[in-house]
Parts: C-alpha cells; structure tokens; sequence
C-alpha cells in the first residue's frame, strides 16, 4: 500500500504525537483528581463537550491548509442554531412549527450557503478570509439575536434532543454527538486525503501559483472550502441545540478561536498545505480534556483562560521548532 | 512536407509603446532542440510567457503541427499541445512528485476516489523513462534536488501529451554536475520526436544541445543558424548586435 501523497509520513508523526500528549494529560489530570478525571461518566462528558468543537475543526483544517481562516464559524453556529430552534418551537419562525427533521435540513442548508457567500467574497471578490469571515462573525452573532429578539427558544422536540446525547442518546452505549463526529471525521479524513477535491485544496496550500498553472480552479475549489466548512459549523448548531434542548443566541461564541486553536494544535500549519482531520480532533480533544479537568479540579474560569492561552502557545512554539528543524 | 511542430508567424508583443517582441518568425520541427538565447531583456521570456498561455499577443500566428492555437490560457497551451517547464517549475513543493505529475488531472478509481496505486505506477513509468531509478516518487517534492524537481515537472508535460516543449532557463537552478544531465535528457526527449525550444542564458548547454540556434535583440529574431555554422565568438558577436 503506497503511503498517501501530501507529506502523509508526517502527518502520522504528528497525529502518533498528538495521541501521546493527550495520554500524558489524561494521566497527569487523573492523577490530580484521584482517578475523578478518568471516570467513565466523565469521559463521556468530555466527548460530548468536544463534539461541536472537534466537528468544525475537520472543516478549519482543509480553510487553513488552503491559506485561509474562517473567524465566522462561531457566529454561523449561533444564528443556524437560532433559527432551527425557531423553525421547530410553537410561536418561533413560522405560524405552524416544522417538524425537527425539516428544520435540521433547512439549518444545514443555511449554514452551507453562508459558508459558500463567505467563500464567494474570498474567491471571487478577492477580499482577504480574515476580513471576509469577520464580517460574518459580526453579522451572524447579531443576527443570532435577531431571530428571537434576544429570546432562548424552546422546548425543542424530545427525538431532536437526543442528537445531543442525553440518557437517551445514545446507540450501544456511544452518545450520538460522539457519532456524529466520528462519521464527520471519517468523511473529511477521506476527502482531504482521497479526492480530487481534497488534493487541489493541498495543491493550493502548497502553491497557488502551481495550481493555477496546472490548470486547477482555485476560485471554486476556495469557495467549496468555506461552503464545507459553513455546513459544519451547521452540524455544530445541531448538537449544540439538542444538547441544550433549546436555541440560544450566545451558542458559540468565541467558539472559532477554540476551532483554529484545535486545528493548530493537531498540526495544521498556519502557513498553508499542511494539516490533518484526525490530528485536528485530537487537538479539540486535547483542550476539552485541558478545560475538564481543570473544572474538576476547581480552577476558576479566569485561571482557566490564562493556562489554556499558555498552554497553545507552547504547543505552537514547540511545533514550529521542529518545522523549522526539519528544513 | 509535414508541418512544423511548432511555427510562429509574425508574433507581435506591445507593452505600451514598446515593442518586446516584435515580427517574430520561427519554426521547431518534431525531434529538433532549437536554443533561444539573447540578452536580457531581448525578449525571450516575453515570448515563453506567450507560448505558455500566460500572456496575449498583438500579431501574428502560432500553429502547433499546422493548427492555429489560441493560446488564451495556461490550459489553453497545455490542450495545444505545449507544454511549458517555467525557471522555478510551479510544483506544489507540500506534495510529493507522484501527486505533482499528475496534479490538475488526478486519475480516480470506480469509487470516484484517487487512484493512487494507478497514478503511482504510471509515474514511476514516465520518470523511470526520463531517469532510470528515480525512487523519490512519496517524498514531498521540497525534498528533491533541483535536477529531481525538474524530472518532475519534465514528466508532468509528457503525461499531458505534450508535442512541443519549452525549456525556461533549465540550467539556472542547477549544481555543474545536474547541467550534464539535462543536456542528456534533452536530446532523448527530442529523440522520442518531442520538438524543444530551450531558452537560455546558458549558451554552453545551448551548444552542447540544440541544433539551431536562434538569437534575438530588442525584441527581434535577428538569425537563425545551425550548431554547425557557428562558433562561441561568432554567436556571442551575433548577441551583442
């Protein structure tokens, strides 16, 4: 079996990495807590809390590696999340509420169309990712609140809740968010390593000029990225209103410095064309894992920020060492 | 008679009021290595940049084996038939040289999925041909020496089908020992009926390779002669003017 192309040997050095250090973590953090961390009931807590995170990391890390950021994914899942809500609530969107399935579709096509008029404004306007997906961030966190007039929306439908994992959500024992993103990076693992799709968007990342040149569409290939990853902050809203139980405006807030902190953790490159889906989920494992435990351990909210923000900075700095010593 | 794998008629280039490239006439034939050399600023990339799509001409005409081509676009070229190795190669240097031959036009499996196995069997073929015991074809291209890249890059214009190759300056970013070997590659590509227009300062590999030599000035063609008519002084006066 001949290894997959874009630096596949180093990708699997990193994601092997990854794996070792959150071992360390979780061992250092049982320890701490007496053996509380480890608990399986905590464990299962800690998947579902990574689950939206770790979803909208698969998609960050094919925009980073394609040498753009989306700083709307926050924002996104906010205003998706309010508006499935306030299609499925009695009194919400619509005279007669639509039932939970039609209102999760219509939410995931939302969320892909905002992600592709993100990428139509990179791709074709040619206006910067950062700003572009700024913008977003604004105008969908606003948004968010504009649906209910600040209002949380609920209750959502029982079937609908269990997407978010309660009691009864789950199959054979595996909450479903924690599925959900299993199949999620499942899929995005196959299309950034086994698709055209996935090759051009490295192509891209690696030289714009060759991929142009080799006749690739980069304007199409960018905008499909950002629609990709609208539709998992979409997938994201899903979890995070289920598990709520209900839509409010605040969902995700601040959540897209959690998503590049994760992509960039598990490897993905800021400069462009390199970076993994599984290393990505292990990044948002890895800071969920962090955050836990130090709730277990009582470490105030502010203490918490201050470590993780340390905590990031290592982890990069460490990275581009040994980027710069492979050189 | 067939026609010439490669024929400008009259190509004319204008920037503004300056006229870069100017009337130029000038055919390769199939299995022939013509040498492009003048100053800098004579007008030779000008005209790469034309025959590589990346650049529109005021006059004249291009036919590749006696048809018009437009030459809008990089693709344009490349369904033309001309396939161009620019000075720094365009290779996606993050991906590695299997995933560089065919980049643009991966091969996918009934799945609907790349074929790796097959784009990989395919590329140790072409580079196997172009240099017996190439075995870097999973290291990222960033890897690889400069010969290597260009082997990669020379590889990825065959697969295209290419008739007519253009050389940009292929010895620029060589070490002396790789320059030997790209005289060598050069004349089995033409040997396999590949027509070659080499551009180069290099005027060493140009006579150790082509077999005409044509010298451009200010944007003119101003001769056109075979290796054997010339020697280093006689062609180095010709450049000066």
């Amino acid at each position: 079996m001949p290894q997959p192309a874009l630096a596949g040997a180093r990708a699997h050095t990193r994601v092997r990495a990854m794996l070792v250090a959150l071992a360390a973590l979780w061992l250092a953090l049982a320890a701490l807590s007496d053996g509380l961390f480890l608990s399986p009931r905590n464990l299962v807590n800690l998947a579902v809390q990574a689950s939206p995170v770790a979803v909208m990391a698969c998609g960050m890390v094919l925009v980073i590696v394609a040498r753009q950021i989306d700083l709307s994914v926050g924002s996104v899942l906010g205003f998706t999340g309010m508006v499935i809500a306030g299609l499925q609530v009695e009194g919400g969107l619509l005279a007669a509420p639509l039932p939970w399935p039609a209102a999760l579709l219509a939410g995931l096509a939302l969320a892909t169309a905002i992600g592709a008029w993100h990428g139509a404004w990179v791709a074709y306007a040619r206006l910067p990712s950062f700003i572009a997906t700024l913008a977003g961030l604004l105008i969908f966190r606003g948004a968010a609140w504009l649906v209910s007039d600040g209002r949380t929306l609920a209750p959502l439908d029982e079937s609908y809740s269990r997407i978010g994992g309660g009691l009864s959500g789950t199959i054979l024992g595996v909450p479903l968010p924690v599925l959900v993103l299993a199949a999620v990076a499942l899929g995005l693992h196959v299309l950034a390593t086994r698709t055209r799709f996935g090759r051009h968007v490295f192509a891209i990342g690696g030289s714009p000029l060759a991929a142009k040149l080799a006749g690739i569409d980069v304007r199409s290939v960018t905008l499909r990225t950002f629609a990709l990853s609208g539709a998992l902050a979409g997938v994201a809203a899903v979890l995070t209103t289920a598990r709520l139980g209900a839509g409010a405006n605040s969902m995700g807030t601040q959540a897209e410095l959690a998503v590049i902190a994760a992509a960039v953790l598990g490897g993905t490159s800021l400069s462009g064309g390199a970076g993994s889906v599984g290393g990505a989920v292990l990044g948002a494992l890895w800071m969920q894992s962090l955050e836990n435990g130090m709730v277990l351990l009582d470490v105030t909210s502010a203490l918490r920020q201050v470590i993780i923000g340390f905590v990031l900075l290592a982890a990069v700095a460490a990275d581009a060492r040994s980027r710069g010593a492979n050189r | 008679m067939t026609a010439p794998a490669l024929e400008l008629a009259g190509v004319t280039v204008r920037f503004g009021g300056v006229t870069a490239v100017d009337a130029v006439d000038l055919c390769v034939g199939a299995g022939e290595v013509v040498a492009l050399v003048g100053h800098n600023g004579a007008g030779k990339t000008t005209l790469v940049e034309l025959l590589s799509g990346a650049l529109a001409r005021d006059a004249g005409e291009i036919r590749v084996n006696g048809r018009a081509a437009a030459l809008r676009s990089p693709r344009d070229a490349q369904l033309a038939g001309i396939a161009t190795l620019h000075q720094h190669l365009a290779l996606a240097d993050n991906l590695d040289a299997t995933a560089n031959v065919f980049l643009g036009h991966e091969l996918r499996a009934k799945s609907g999925l790349l074929d790796e196995l097959a784009m990989e069997r395919e590329a140790r073929a072409l580079l196997e041909r172009l240099a017996p015991g190439f075995a870097a074809l999973r290291e990222p291209v960033s890897l690889l020496s400069g010969g290597q890249r260009q082997l990669v890059a020379i590889a990825r214009a065959l697969r295209l089908d290419a008739k007519v190759l253009l050389l940009d300056e292929p010895t620029a970013a060589l070490g002396p020992g790789e320059r030997g070997r790209v005289v060598e590659l050069v004349s089995r590509l033409a040997s396999e009926s590949l027509a070659i227009l080499l551009v180069s300062h290099d005027l060493e590999t140009a006579f150790a390779v082509a077999h005409r030599v044509a010298v451009m000035r200010r944007g003119r063609l101003v001769a056109v002669r075979s290796r054997a008519e010339l020697d280093p002084a006689s062609l180095a006066a010709l450049i000066v003017g």
